[in-house]
Formats: C-alpha cells, sequence, structure tokens
C-alpha cells in the first residue's frame, strides 16, 4: 500500500486511497493490520452484540410490566437476563471503547503510524471472536436444540442460568446444559479475558515507545491517559479472574474442592477472586470514557481542559484505588466487621478522584463558546448521568446502607448509570464525535440530536423509578413482584421502550451516513488542536503524510499560537 | 508494505513499516515484560487459594505433602535451574554473534525441559498408583478426606499450569534454535533469543516457588 498515491483535496478530505478503501477485498479486511480497520471489525462486532443483549433486556422489561405478567416463563426468564449480563460485560462494554476508539484514536492522537504490535492486535480480534462464538454455543446450548429439531430432546430448554457472574457453588452445581454450559462459558469468558489483556499490552507499549518526537507525558491527550490507565487495568486484573474461572472448570470436572462447601472449598474465595477483577472491570469500561469526555468538552467550549494534571493524576488515581476496593460486593458474604469497615472507608476514596474529573470537566465548560452539537450533548448527558452514578455509588459504599440495599434495583440502577449513561453514552458520545475523522463524511445533525433526547428521556424513565423500587425493597434477578411495585416497574418498561428506540435511530443515521452519506468532512470540522484531526479524513494506511513532530499541548486553545508551546 | 519484501540480509534486524528496529526491540522487551506480569498475576491466585487452605487444613496439608517425594522436587529444581543458566549463556552468545552457540545451549535447555517433564510425569504416576489422583477408586472413596482432595487438587492445578509454561518455553526455544540454524541473529538483532531466554526465567522461578511451597514447608 505504500506505493498509493495520497492526495488529499483543500480541504483535507482524502477521496482516493484512505484505509477504508486502499483495498476493497473481503481479504484485506479480514487479515488487516491496520489499526483503524481492526477498529472498524471491532466496532461492528460489538455493536452486533449490543444489539442483542438490548433486546434481552427489552423482553425482560415487557415481561415485568404486570405483576404475575407470566409472559416468558421462569426458566427463560434466568436465561435472558445471564445472555444480557454476559454479552453486554464480556462481549460489548470491557472490549467497547478501547478496541473500537482506542484502536483508531491512539495511534493519530501520538503522532504513530500504527499500535507497537499490529500482528497481536489483529490476533487479539480473532481470540475475542473465537470467545464469543464460545460464549454463545454456551448460553444457547445448542446440543439440545439439535436434539429437540430431531424430535429427542428430553425435558425443558436448559439454558445458562448463573448469571453473569457465575457465583459458586450453583455455578459448580447447575444442571444449566448438563453442566457444559457453565464450563464453555467460564472457559469464553477466558478467552476473552485473553484478548482483552493483549489489547492493553499493546497499548501500554504502543504509549511507551511510540510517541512522536515532542509528544511527551504532559501533552498526551486525556483520552491517551485514560487508554493508559485502562489498559494497566487490563493487564494486571484480567489474568486473576482468568485463573478464577479455569478453576471453577477444573472443580466441576475433576471433582476437586476450591470453591464448593460441599467439597471443602470457599465459595467467598470465589467472590474475593472474581471481584478482584470485576470491580475495576468497571474502570475499565468507565476510564476510556472520561477520556473521550475530556477531548469533547475542550474542543466544544473553545478552552483549554481546566487542570490538565489534575485530570491526568485522577486518571491513574482511580487505575489504583480500583485494586483495593473489591470486597464492597461482599458486604453481606459473611466478611469481618473490621474488613468490611475498611473496605467501604477506601470505596468512599474511589469518591475522590472522579469527583475531581467531574469539577474538571465543568470548569472547561464555565465561560467557555459552547457549541451544542450532538457529541457535546452526549458528553454533557455523560457528566450529569455520571454525577448520579457517581453519588449513588457513595450511598452503595456505606455499610449500613449497603447491607439494606443489597440485591435490589437500587443497585441495578446504580449500576445502569455507570455502565449506560457513563461507558455507553460515552461511546456514542466518541461515535459522533470522530465520525468524520473514521469515515470522511458528515452524519444528519438533527436526526442526531432527535435521537440523543429520545435516548437521554429513555434512560432515565428506566433506570430513576428503579431507584425508587430498590428503596422500596423490590429484589433484583426475581421473576415476579407485589402489585404495590406496578407502577415504578411499568413507568421502567416505557423508559427501557424509548431508551431501546434513541438507540437504533442514533446508530441508523451514522450507519446510513457512513455507507451512502453525501456531506463530505474535512480533516478538521471542529478546529481542533487535537492530533488526529490534523491528517487527512479518513486518514491514509499510514495515518500521516508527513511524520508529525508535536510542538504544543492538546488543548492550547485562547493562546496565541506563538505561546502555545509555553503553555 | 511489501515494497521491501527483499531477501534479508543475514543477521539484519526486521524493519516493520512501522517503527524503527531500534524501538521494535525495545517495544517487544517492554511487551515481554508485561507478559510476565500477567503470568505471575496469573499464578498468584493460585498461590492465593493456597495459602489460604493451608490454613485451613492446617494438619491434612502437611499430611499430604509428605506424600510428595522432595528429592524429585530437588532434582527438577536442579535441572530447572541448570537450563536456566545455559539460556542465559544463550543470549551472551547471540549478542556476539554466535549462531553455534546459540543453537548449542538452548538445546541444552529444551533437553532439561525434556527432563523436568519426564521426571513429573514420574511423580504423577506415583500419585496415580497410590491412588491421589482424580478418578481413582481411593478418589472416589468418601472416606478419602476432602482436604486431602483439597491439597491434591491445588498441587495438580498448579504443577499442570507450570508444567504448560514448560511446553511453551520449550517450542519457543525451539523455534528460537530454527532461525539461529539459519544465523539469523547477530549483535545487531536478538530479540526473539533474548525474549526466549526471559519466558524460560520466569517458568524457572515459578519452579522455585513451587518446590518448598509444595515439598517442603506443607
Ligand atoms: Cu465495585
Amino acid at each position: 500500500m505504500g506505493g498509493h498515491q495520497v492526495v488529499p483535496d483543500a480541504n483535507g478530505h482524502l477521496k482516493e486511497n484512505n484505509y477504508l478503501n486502499c483495498d476493497k477485498s473481503i481479504k484485506s479486511w479480514l487479515l488487516t493490520l491496520d489499526h483503524k480497520r481492526i477498529a472498524i471489525l471491532y466496532l461492528v462486532s460489538i455493536l452486533s452484540f449490543f444489539f442483542v443483549g438490548g433486546i434481552s433486556a427489552l423482553i425482560m422489561r415487557s415481561h415485568l410490566a404486570m405483576p404475575q405478567a407470566q409472559v416468558i416463563s421462569p426458566d427463560l426468564y434466568n436465561a435472558l437476563f445471564t445472555l444480557h449480563g454476559v454479552l453486554m460485560i464480556f462481549l460489548f462494554i470491557v472490549p467497547g471503547i478501547p478496541a473500537t476508539m482506542g484502536n483508531f484514536l491512539l495511534p493519530l492522537m501520538i503522532g504513530a503510524k500504527d499500535v507497537a504490535f499490529p500482528r497481536l492486535n489483529l490476533f487479539s480480534y480473532y481470540i475475542y471472536v473465537v470467545g464469543a462464538l464460545i460464549g454463545f454455543v454456551a448460553i444457547i446450548n445448542p446440543v439440545w436444540l439439535i436434539d429437540y429439531l430431531q424430535g429427542m430432546a428430553q425435558g425443558v430448554w436448559n439454558p445458562l442460568d448463573t448469571g453473569w457472574t457465575f457465583y459458586t457453588p450453583y455455578s459448580t452445581s447447575t444442571g444449566a446444559g448438563e453442566g457444559w454450559g457453565v464450563i464453555l462459558m467460564t472457559f469464553a469468558a477466558f478467552v476473552l479475558g485473553f484478548s482483552s489483556i493483549l489489547t492493553g499490552l499493546n497499548f501500554i507499549v504502543t504509549i511507551h515507545k511510540l510517541r512522536a518526537p515532542g509528544m511527551n507525558w504532559m501533552r498526551l491527550p486525556v483520552l491517551v491517559w485514560g487508554l493508559y490507565a485502562t489498559s494497566v487495568i487490563q493487564t494486571l486484573a484480567t489474568p486473576v479472574v482468568g485463573i478464577t474461572l479455569i478453576l471453577l472448570i477444573v472443580e466441576r470436572v475433576l471433582g476437586i474442592g476450591i470453591f464448593d462447601p460441599a467439597k471443602g472449598g470457599d465459595p467467598v474465595l470465589y467472590q474475593h477472586f472474581f471481584w478482584f477483577y470485576s470491580h475495576p472491570v468497571v474502570y475499565i469500561m468507565v476510564l476510556p470514557a472520561f477520556g473521550v469526555v475530556g477531548e469533547i468538552i475542550p474542543v466544544m467550549s473553545r478552552k483549554p481542559i481546566f487542570g490538565y494534571k489534575a485530570v491526568v493524576f485522577a486518571s491513574i488515581g482511580i487505575a489504583a484505588v480500583a485494586f483495593i476496593v473489591w470486597a464492597h460486593h461482599m458486604f453481606t458474604s459473611g466478611m469481618s466487621a473490621f474488613s468490611a469497615a475498611i473496605f467501604s472507608a477506601l470505596t468512599f476514596g474511589v469518591a475522590v478522584p472522579t469527583a475531581v474529573k467531574v469539577f474538571n470537566w465543568v470548569s472547561t465548560m464555565y465561560k467557555g463558546s459552547i457549541r451544542f452539537d450532538s457529541a457535546m450533548l452526549y458528553a454533557m448527558a455523560f457528566v450529569f448521568l455520571f454525577m448520579i452514578a457517581g453519588t449513588t455509588g457513595v450511598y452503595l459504599a456505606v455499610l449500613g446502607v449497603d447491607i439494606y440495599y443489597h440485591d435490589t434495583y437500587f443497585v441495578v440502577a446504580h449500576f445502569h448509570y455507570t455502565i449506560q449513561g457513563g461507558a455507553v453514552i460515552g461511546l456514542i458520545a466518541a461515535l459522533h464525535f470522530w465520525f468524520p475523522k473514521m469515515f470522511g463524511k458528515f452524519y444528519n445533525e438533527g436526526w442526531a440530536k432527535f435521537s440523543f433526547w429520545l435516548l437521554f428521556f429513555g434512560f432515565n424513565l428506566t433506570f430513576l423509578p428503579q431507584f425508587v423500587l430498590g428503596m422500596e425493597g423490590m429484589p433484583r434477578r426475581y421473576y415476579d413482584y407485589l402489585p404495590e411495585f406496578s407502577s415504578m416497574h411499568q413507568l421502567s418498561t416505557v423508559g427501557a421502550f424509548f431508551n431501546g428506540l434513541g438507540y437504533t435511530l442514533a446508530l441508523l443515521n451514522l450507519t446510513t451516513s457512513a455507507i451512502w452519506g453525501k456531506r463530505l468532512a474535512p480533516s478538521n470540522p471542529y478546529n481542533s488542536l487535537g492530533l488526529e484531526w490534523q491528517c487527512p479524513s479518513p486518514p491514509p494506511h499510514d495515518n500521516f503524510i508527513t511524520p508529525p513532530v508535536v510542538t504544543s499541548g492538546s488543548y492550547d486553545y485562547g493562546y496565541p499560537i506563538e505561546e502555545r508551546s509555553k503553555a | 508494505m511489501g515494497s521491501h519484501s527483499e531477501i534479508i540480509e543475514a543477521g539484519a534486524p526486521p524493519e516493520p513499516h512501522h517503527m524503527d528496529s531500534t524501538t521494535a526491540y525495545h517495544a517487544a522487551k517492554l511487551g515481554m515484560w508485561l507478559f510476565l506480569a500477567t503470568e505471575i498475576l496469573l499464578f498468584a491466585a493460585l498461590f492465593a487459594a493456597f495459602a489460604l487452605y493451608h490454613w485451613w487444613y492446617f494438619d491434612e496439608f502437611h499430611h499430604a505433602s509428605e506424600k510428595l517425594d522432595w528429592r524429585l522436587g530437588a532434582l527438577n529444581t536442579a535441572v530447572l535451574l541448570f537450563s536456566s543458566y545455559t539460556a542465559a549463556v544463550a543470549v551472551y552468545a547471540a549478542q556476539i554473534g554466535d549462531n553455534k552457540r546459540i543453537v548449542k545451549n538452548f538445546g541444552i535447555s529444551v533437553a532439561c525441559g525434556l527432563i523436568f517433564l519426564i521426571i513429573k510425569a514420574v511423580e504423577y504416576s506415583g500419585k496415580y498408583a497410590k491412588g491421589y489422583f482424580p478418578g481413582t477408586d481411593l478418589w472416589s472413596d468418601p472416606n478419602f478426606a476432602q482436604s486431602y482432595k483439597n491439597y491434591f487438587g491445588i498441587y495438580y492445578c498448579l504443577t499442570g499450569l507450570h508444567a504448560l509454561h514448560v511446553i511453551i518455553g520449550m517450542s519457543v526455544m525451539i523455534w528460537v534454535i530454527t532461525k539461529a540454524r539459519k544465523n539469523r541473529f547477530s549483535g545487531r538483532y536478538y530479540t526473539p533469543v533474548e525474549l526466549g531466554a526471559l519466558y524460560w526465567h520466569l517458568v524457572d522461578l515459578i519452579w522455585i516457588y513451587l518446590f518448598p511451597l509444595l515439598y517442603l514447608i506443607g
């Protein structure tokens, strides 16, 4: 591809020989080593899983619209929340922003031609695909389906029903798929974890070794810092859950007692191992979203980011604290009051760096010249929703409160405000913001704003009532409920459909514009100082036409050009 | 890409399209160190489980660990330590561009790995003969203490996972040997030799922790 002529037009739009059309064959896509194409492969994959996971949520919400509705069977309900959790966590939002936007933007933002190990990058993608396939097989239990189609099936369909946490001893004794369901699913999660580790490792090395001349650590865009902190967690926390899931399999296959109390094992040990990964994984999901918002707000406010160093050290601080708070998921699991108090106090500590970030974003907007583009609306919605997520998180960190709220809808609502309101909105914001760079086109801004409001309204209507439900004592994961919970459940169901419709319209708008869009994007539609906007849109295979040299920070808006390098 | 796919000069580093060869060397090394960190964390969870159950089932763990033959364990420790030495010599040989010496020393390391696996297999079959193995009659006997099973369960997990790493390490070194036979390495380019040796040192290091934990202090 080095031989292709790369000639962008006067606005920096690159019509021919950009990364999308320099080689059109299917093989060149499936075997690509280009970080930008790998990002697109991931994007298509994770959004498909997002769609299926969303449908399963809508089926559950429909079922919960009425008490004693019995729209679906209890077994199917258990299978659906397992499917929803597994898809959304392991296949959608853990790879989420890093694998898609991170892959696309990281080399562009630091002025590199690619990530450090392009082959490893592609390999990670295929590990992800293999893990996803194994996971699907595990959940839907195809052995039974084949039997059923041949008329030999015994009893009822028996899909995976452990929830996404695979808590022992249920997961070591449930008969879902004669036990193969759990074994395959945990193996799939192990494989997916391996993909996550390799992506994290690749990014860390890229950021350390491939920065363009002049791109020193304190000039790195905050998204790159977010990805760096994320990668550290991915690399260091994932192996622990990996071996835990392998032990679960060994326990089931060989009958050794490790986590099953009936065999002399310790189920609480499983929970410790599981949450040692699965608490930090929340930051794997949300730290890159912090970075995305930190990129959008300064550009759209035409102001330098407020307190750059504070944002950077808050990211590192969150990654560090992430490793020492896991047991707050286990206050009701029979740990000593002393250690519970310690973990509660440490969990309060998470609020400090996250609040610093919120303060930074809001102060960046203060007295700025704000453009309310759809990407900015998403970024602002992120800040708003994340504040609700963060404050309710502090409630849950309080020992006495958590004992009451544990396993109620309050936790469900808090979690969705963090992950959907944080990570998913962050991903959608990023897709809107960098869309002109990725596809060299503009999307329909009117539709984008309309779907934003639909989605924002629907989201709050879904999950605000769930806080109330939780306070009233509605337990999570229940198939049915008492009549007094009806009104809140109904509001939530209506909201879920608005929410789903909003996502569908937003993503349809982007997809149709990417394929059939007519309005061509210049290289730098927002007049951003970010390095990724200095190469053509869409970028050529090797990203930059001449290797970039960085002479100023990424957010020096409002300084005269000659002063920027001193800022 | 592809535009510079001419014949590689012997001992010259490959030039990836997206970075120069010095950067590539440092990137590969940093990547390897990070990978080793993930490997240590992989074993760390198993060590934590061992520590917990050692504390819970103190006496049973003590008795169960006496069923292991510490002399075989010590022999294996010596074998691995020696293989680590030859791996280090191979790196030195690579730095001075002596491909023959890489082949010889990595060859010895691979052979040591094989000896290690054979001794391990002898130990496993001894356990199997005595019934301390999943699937035997004794193992399924309800009177056979769960905590014994617990000890042997973690023993097989730890040593099995380690043996898997031995096999991976040996495969990497064999791959490097095939390249060294083509005189691929020189003072300018020896990244695979160094990384392979690093990995082998890790395999050795983990065993150095496993041996006293499983055979001596149990
Ligand atoms: Cu947590």
